[in-house]
Order: structure tokens, then sequence, then C-alpha cells
């Protein structure tokens, strides 16, 4: 779906690796009066169909149906894939320049000679993260999402398809900066990791609960820095779990190497689990 | 912005279920939104009208239910209204709650007219 003009283009959507050439630049033309709809609908449906009343006038459907329910039916199509390949997905949400490219490339560092590491990263616009996680020695393909706000799970499924990972690897998935979208789109991941950094203020939490609530683990980056900016671990700690205690919590920071150990520690007991 | 995603997401479902249905267009379409759903009822509204400009819902009357928030207490039990996501428990004053209704969001039915 084209973010800009809600037109259903979905060719403004551009996944490659590093080095790849665009294949389209699509400029944003259209008329927007009789759009020429060319969907793929290409999943089974169950659902009932109550029809009342005379068809020559109209009828009432009754729905009850998930808004969202096409990106969740194929979420749940990539979960199977991961599942199958005994793969690890992890979807890594926050707000533009937390530390979430930073975090994987000190990942890719220290763990990928005994797990195989896959990366996909989001961003509306350039290659740079890519070009990052190459550098750092991982697969990697680019989703640039135009002026889209987050992935859906439709481009991770065909960015998976170019990807192609191993049996048994980590699948790393960097949403598109922002804390507010990405919490509705589930994309079939097997964790979601959520990451505030230090100079954000304590109460991140509490001003965007949807993310924090649907994420399993909440990384506090950048703490060399909280000397600085009059930032309390502990309030953090507290608004993060009042709203969801469910929450596991590890403080960091990508750039002094602290907090990775646990890091790795919890990813390689989620491979366990 | 992803209220714009959402709508495209209804339009494109209720134009699959119309013609699925045999119908032409469509007069009114109910949704389910709860209010803890992180859908901003203003920008949805705003996202619709630009969503069904050309399709066969332009003419649709958009009915949305609110649904109220309820949170259940960790530890005793309790079930209360909420309005957001992080209230304590009113009767034993536990800070951990979970949220059991109002994420919703769901088209709940729609009405299609024949030609
Ligand atoms: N001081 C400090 N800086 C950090 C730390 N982690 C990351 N940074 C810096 O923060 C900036 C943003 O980091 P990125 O890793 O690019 O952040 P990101 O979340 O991937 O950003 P987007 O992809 O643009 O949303 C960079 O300048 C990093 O060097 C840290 O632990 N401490
Ligand atoms: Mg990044
Ligand atoms: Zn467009
Ligand atoms: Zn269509
Ligand atoms: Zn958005
Ligand atoms: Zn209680």
């Amino acid at each position: 779906m084209c973010g800009t003009c809600g037109c259903g283009e979905t060719d403004q959507i551009s996944i490659r690796k590093p080095g790849e050439n665009q294949e389209h630049a699509h400029s944003h033309k259209h008329t927007h009066d009789g759009h020429n709809h060319d969907h793929h609908h290409d999943h089974d449906h169950a659902h009932s169909h109550q029809h009342t009343g005379d068809h020559h006038h109209g009828a009432e459907i009754q729905l009850e149906q998930d808004i969202l329910q096409k990106n969740n039916l194929l979420a749940e199509r990539n979960r199977g894939f991961f599942e199958a390949k005994n793969i690890l997905a992890i979807n890594l949400v926050s707000s533009p320049g937390s530390g979430k490219t930073t975090i994987l490339e000190k990942t890719i560092e220290k763990i990928n000679k005994h797990h195989n590491l896959f990366i996909i990263e989001g961003d509306q616009q350039t290659m740079n993260d890519a070009e990052r996680i190459d550098k750092a020695g991982a697969p990697v393909v680019q989703v640039n999402t135009g002026a889209g706000c987050h992935l859906d799970a439709s481009m991770v499924n065909r960015a998976v398809k170019k990807l192609n990972p191993d049996e048994g690897s980590m699948v790393f998935i960097e949403n598109v900066g922002n804390l507010v979208c990405p919490s509705m789109f589930d994309l079939g991941e097997t964790c979601r990791v959520v990451i505030m950094s230090v100079t954000e203020g304590d109460d991140k939490p509490l001003k965007y609960p949807t993310m924090f609530e649907t994420s399993d683990l909440c990384i506090i980056n950048k703490t060399d820095l909280a000397p600085y900016v009059n930032f309390s671990t502990d309030k953090a700690r507290e608004y993060a779990l009042k709203v969801n205690h469910h929450l596991e919590i590890i403080e960091m920071s990508a750039q002094n190497d602290e907090g990775t150990e646990q890091w790795i520690s919890w990813l390689e007991k989620q491979t366990r689990q | 912005m992803h209220e714009l995603s959402v709508a495209m997401s209804i339009v494109e479902s209720v134009e699959e279920e119309t013609h699925r249905a045999g119908g032409s267009s469509v007069s009114e379409i109910v949704l389910e939104i709860g209010i803890l759903s992180g859908i901003i009822r203003e920008a949805l509204d705003f996202a619709l009208e630009e969503a069904i400009k050309g399709t066969i819902l332009q003419e649709a009357d958009i009915r949305i239910e609110e649904i109220p928030g309820i949170a259940k207490c960790s530890s005793c039990g309790t079930e209360f209204r909420t309005g957001d996501h992080f209230t304590i428990c009113p009767e034993c004053m536990n800070p951990y709650t979970d949220i059991i209704q109002g994420k919703e969001m769901k088209i709940k039915s729609i009405k299609i007219a024949f030609k």
C-alpha cells in the first residue's frame, strides 16, 4: 500500500541487498479517481456469511473480523516458516536513533561465529543501515518503506524470501524507527524487543504504552550518557513494568559494551525455548 | 500515521467481502474500536474519508462503536474499567494489571447493496 495517498500501490517499497540496483524508481503521480486495483488475494478465508434481507435491496453481513486480519494471517505464515526452520526471529522496535543498528553490530561481532545471523533492515529511505550490517559481516536485506512508518508482514515475507536464512539461525528485523505504528503490526516474530535510550527520558513507557505492552524485552541503551541527561533508571524500570509486568529489562551501553553479555544470554535462552 | 494503513485494510476487506457476496456498493460499515487500541479517532476518521474515495465504499455511512477498557488485577483478580494502560488495582493497590478488553479493532458488520 502507498502510505502517502493510500492508493494501494506497492511498488514504492523497495527490498534489496547492498550493492544491488534499485529495480524501479516510483514517481508519485497517479490520478485519484478510478483507481485500478490489482490485488493478489491469495489466502484462504474461513468466515461465515450471514445474509439477511432481500438481495435486490441490500443485505447486512456480520463480519466480526479483525481489521488487520490480512496482516495477521500473513504474520502467522511467517511464524510458521520460522518455526519450521527452527529460526529465532527478533523484531527490534524503538524511536529513531535509540541504537538498534549499533546493538546489531555488537551482536554480530559477538556471536556470528557460533550462530548464523541474518538481518532485515527497515528504514523509510537509504541503504545506510544495510551497509553498516554488511560491513559487520552478516547477510542483510534492506526494506525501504518510502512514506510507510512501519514494516508489515508482507514486507517481511518478501525480505525473508530474498534473505533465505539458514535452518537454526537467528533473524533480526530492525523495524522503522517509530514508537507508535510498528506496535500494531505483527511480523510473525518470535520475540519483540523494544529499545529506549536514556536521552529520550525515563517516562517513554508511559507516553508510548502500546509498544512496551506488546514487547517481551526492553533494552535501556546508552546508559553511559545517563549521568549527563538526568535519567533515572529506577523510574524507567518502574514505568515499564507498570505498563507490562511481564517485560524483562536489560540496561546497556552498546558503545561501551556494557550489558551486551546479558543480551546474548537472553538470546541464547530464547533459542532453547 | 498507522491509521492510514488501518483505513486501507478496512477498505480492502470490505471490498473483498462485498464482491464475494455479489454486492455492488456499501451503504453502512460498523467498526468496533477499543479505546486502548492505539487508534486515534480523529486520525482514523480523516484517513477513512480519504481511503474510501473512488471506491464502492464512498457512499457508506461509517459508524464507530467504542469498546471500553477493562483491566484485571494480576494479584487479586478484580476486573475494573480503565481508560489507560497502567492502572492500579482499586481493591488491593497492586500496580500490575493486565488489559483484558479495549484493544479490539474490528469490522463488525457491513450493509451492502445489489445492482
Ligand atoms: N553514547 C552512546 N551512543 C550510542 C550508543 N548506542 C548507539 N549510540 C549512537 O546513537 C546514534 C544512533 O545509533 P543507531 O544504532 O544508528 O540507531 P538506530 O536505532 O539504528 O537508528 P535508526 O535506524 O535511524 O532508527 C549513533 O550515533 C550511535 O553511535 C550507546 O550505547 N551510547
Ligand atoms: Mg538503524
Ligand atoms: Zn501513491
Ligand atoms: Zn481491491
Ligand atoms: Zn505511522
Ligand atoms: Zn487487586
